[in-house]
């Protein structure tokens, strides 16, 4: 049992930390308040290989552990929650995949221009009318010689208008459930693949979310992500890393939320002391100091058991359901300590709060983090 | 970075549930009933070496650390929480006189606490009028030639009536505070040591809870722990270690309920199929685990910076008032799960939810704990 971080990881919490001191949180009031994606941010994360952190170098990656990117990630969304999806959606769910399914070829024009950050990639799962239930899905791809033929609508696609590339799960033959998903890699300048709706955003605003629309989107076979119909399992894997990244997101977000309130509660005056010696503030920043901790230890034994390879889904859902929800109710109580303050946008928290929010829904609602960790644990 | 236990730490708690599998888990319900404090456990504890986990061998301890310890808590205290807080107090003495007592002290009284010959240990700092407010204790000690003669009452003292080694906190002058509070040895059979009524409990009724009045008991000055004025630091630095056990006996006790709730849940059938398959159940039974691995890792983590010689109030502190206050949500889960069979003494979570509860409470309340870590973040925080 160690808890003390490795020199490589030390290194990348104190590179990534003063980065969004520096860049990120001067301006990420402005980058919510505007709704623009962040485009010069985002090419100086890839210059400091933030945008395929677990990467290997010979693909264009860092080449560091997923306790290195789950500690990027919490650095990052420290300082810029929308800043911080868009990185984890390209490490998390379209590296990660490319990675550990993809082949030879499919990693040299695909993985490496993503790890290093000359292009973004987004992931195409949910759909108006599947979102948890993956399996309902309409999305279809069907065989035509040499080629695949996707027809089909997905939405809420983080970084879908800015990607070259989207992972699409297909139904290939859908009278098997589950069993009839297929992975596909569709570049996103082909014929018949269009941005059809960008959202409008309680918060992480300065990400893009959009519809993708399919009309006869024809790809090469090579194209073909992972084994034919076994895209559920492409899709399932994918999310147990992505938990971490946005458990992690979840965590960057709370801290900058408590630390704001903790400054506040020194410099804001009551009954003729500074708040925080009001033993219900002073409880507030006791119990959020602690949920932090609890959250940021769950994430670091999922990204060790990812490191080492072993099967983590339930750890990556306790890891995500918490964090997630503890973001929500540490962001409520910096607004609190706050008083009317944390309502109004000068002081922030308030964008804090609207940030966490999403970490609740996406990547697996809690419902469905609560849904992977029970069966794990009720199954015989 | 690394959440593996050693092999040798495996090994070590495979032993411990190995014994409490054989020797506590099949009686923990029997005692509790009839609130017998189990003598004859005593010397089978010691034979175990889990009366002085700390210690180290040459004075009868088992020579292993603070991860050990809180593995050896949890592991009890699955099978029965009472035994594990009567484990966790004799430890708590051998552990104050292991790193304040001199050379005499640790050979005289860490073997007989080790072996079990003095059945328990005792931790004597509550008094009626003061829990968490250690430093306005009253009871006094007064210097008499080589004796010191010590008056006063104590309340809420765990191992009270068994205890062969009690450590005694007594203010030599209440003006001074903090700085008149001094640590003494008092064995049992001590003249003017005088055993109260023993407390009928809501949980741990199978440990052993007393007060205690001293009436002119005459302690001599070899006995006493360091220099005069050490015992509130002693206090305090022994109640960072006890909080990691708490904690970790509060693992034990959600682990235990958790496990009987998930089995429970596959047997019974509600509407045609097992409960297991309800969400409404399945929720309770998610929401538990990750209770349950927060409390595991806040505890290891305080554990782990003890183990490594760094400050760990905080930390323990923070996994104290998580831990007790998590496993109270998991003892209630378990009983709901259970329905009218939770609340019946045929099934363990009635009584998992009974233990449970005394842990915001003991240590340092979870009140005194967020005063702990509040004033850490805030201080530490000041521009």
């Amino acid at each position: 049992m160690d808890f003390n971080l490795t020199q490589e990881q030390s290194l990348i919490q104190k590179t990534t930390r003063e980065f969004a001191e520096k860049e990120l949180v001067p301006i990420a009031a402005k980058l919510d308040h505007d709704g623009v994606f962040p485009r010069e941010i985002v090419d100086k994360l890839a210059e400091l290989g933030l945008l395929g952190v677990a990467v290997p170098e010979q693909y264009g990656g860092a080449g560091m552990d997923n306790v290195c990117y789950a500690l990027a990630m919490e650095e990052i969304s420290r300082g810029c929650a929308s800043t911080g999806v868009i990185m984890s959606v390209n490490n998390s769910l379209v590296c990660d995949p490319l990675l550990k399914y993809g082949t030879e070829e499919q990693k040299k024009k695909w993985l490496v221009p993503l790890a290093q950050g000359k292009i973004l990639g987004c992931f195409g799962l949910t759909e108006p009318n599947a979102g948890s239930d993956a399996a309902s899905q309409k999305t279809t791809a069907v065989r035509d010689g040499s080629q695949w033929v996707i027809n089909g609508a997905k939405n809420f696609i983080t970084n879908g208008p800015q990607s070259s590339v989207c992972i699409v799960f297909a139904m290939t033959e859908p009278e098997k459930g589950n069993h009839g998903i297929s992975a596909f890699i569709v570049p996103a300048d082909t014929r018949g693949y269009a941005v059809t709706r960008v959202e409008d955003k309680m918060g992480i605003k300065a990400s893009g979310a959009c519809s993708l629309a399919f009309e006869d989107v024809h790809i090469p076979a090579e194209n073909l992500l992972g084994t034919y119909n076994k895209g559920f399992g492409v899709a399932m894997s994918t999310l147990d890393g992505g938990r971490i990244g946005i458990a992690s997101q979840a965590l960057g977000i709370a801290r900058a939320a408590y630390e704001k309130a903790l400054k506040y509660s020194h410099d804001r005056t009551s009954f003729g002391k500074p708040i925080n010696q009001h033993q219900a503030i002073a409880f507030m920043l006791a119990d959020m100091a602690t949920e932090l901790d609890a959250a940021r230890l769950l994430i670091w034994k999922a990204a060790t058991m990812k490191d080492k390879g072993v099967r983590h889904s339930m750890e990556s859902s306790m890891a995500k359901l918490y964090a997630s929800e503890m973001a929500d109710r540490v962001c409520n109580k910096a607004i609190q300590i706050h008083g009317g303050y944390g309502y109004i946008k000068e002081y922030q928290v308030e964008r804090h709060w609207r940030d966490a929010r999403i970490t609740e829904l996406y990547e697996g609602t809690s419902e469905i983090q609560r849904l992977v960790i029970s069966r794990s644990l009720l199954k015989d | 970075m690394d959440f593996e236990l050693t092999e040798q730490q495996r090994l070590f708690r495979d032993g411990v549930r190995a014994f409490v599998e054989k020797e506590v888990a099949p009686f923990a319900a029997l005692w509790d009933r009839e609130h017998r404090f189990p003598v004859e456990l005593m010397p089978k504890l010691g034979a175990a070496g889990l009366l002085a986990v700390q210690s180290p061998e040459s004075t009868g301890g088992t020579g292993a650390g603070p991860i050990e310890y809180s593995l050896a808590i949890t592991e009890l205290a699955r099978a029965c929480a009472s035994t594990s807080v009567t484990v966790a107090v004799t430890n708590l003495c051998s552990d104050v006189i292991r790193k304040f007592g001199n050379d005499a002290q640790k050979q005289r009284f860490i073997p007989r606490l080790a072996s079990g010959e003095a059945v328990a240990g005792s931790f004597c700092l509550s008094e009626p009028h003061c829990g968490s407010d250690a430093a306005a204790l009253r009871t006094h000690a007064r210097r008499d030639g080589g004796d010191y003669i010590i008056n006063g009452s104590k309340n809420w003292i765990t191992n009270g009536g068994h205890a062969g080694v009690y450590i005694v906190m007594a203010t030599v002058n209440r003006e001074l505070g903090p700085k008149g509070i001094c640590a003494f040895i008092v064995e049992k059979r001590t003249p003017g040591l005088i055993t109260g009524k023993e407390e009928r409990k809501m949980g741990l009724r199978a440990s052993n809870t007393v007060s205690l009045a001293f009436e002119d008991m005459r302690v001599p000055a070899e006995n006493l722990l360091g220099r005069e004025g050490d015992g509130f630091r002693i206090a305090l630095a022994s109640l960072d270690g006890g909080r990691i056990g708490v904690a970790s006996q509060s693992v034990g006790i959600a682990e235990a309920a958790q496990a009987a709730a998930i089995r429970y849940a596959r047997d019974r059938k509600a509407f045609g199929e097992p409960i297991a398959n309800f969400q409404a159940i399945q929720w309770m039974i998610a929401d538990n685990q990750v209770d349950i691995e927060t409390s595991r890792f806040l505890a290891l983590r305080a554990a782990w910076l003890s183990a490594n010689g760094k400050p760990f109030s905080r930390e323990a502190a923070m996994a104290k008032v998580a831990a007790s206050e998590a496993a109270n949500r998991v003892v209630n889960r378990a009983v709901q799960i259970h329905g009218g069979y939770g609340y019946i003494g045929e099934f363990p979570v009635e009584r998992y939810f009974r233990d449970a509860k005394v842990t915001t409470i003991y240590e340092g309340s979870s009140e005194i704990q967020r005063i702990v870590i509040s004033r850490e973040v805030i201080q530490g925080s000041r521009a």
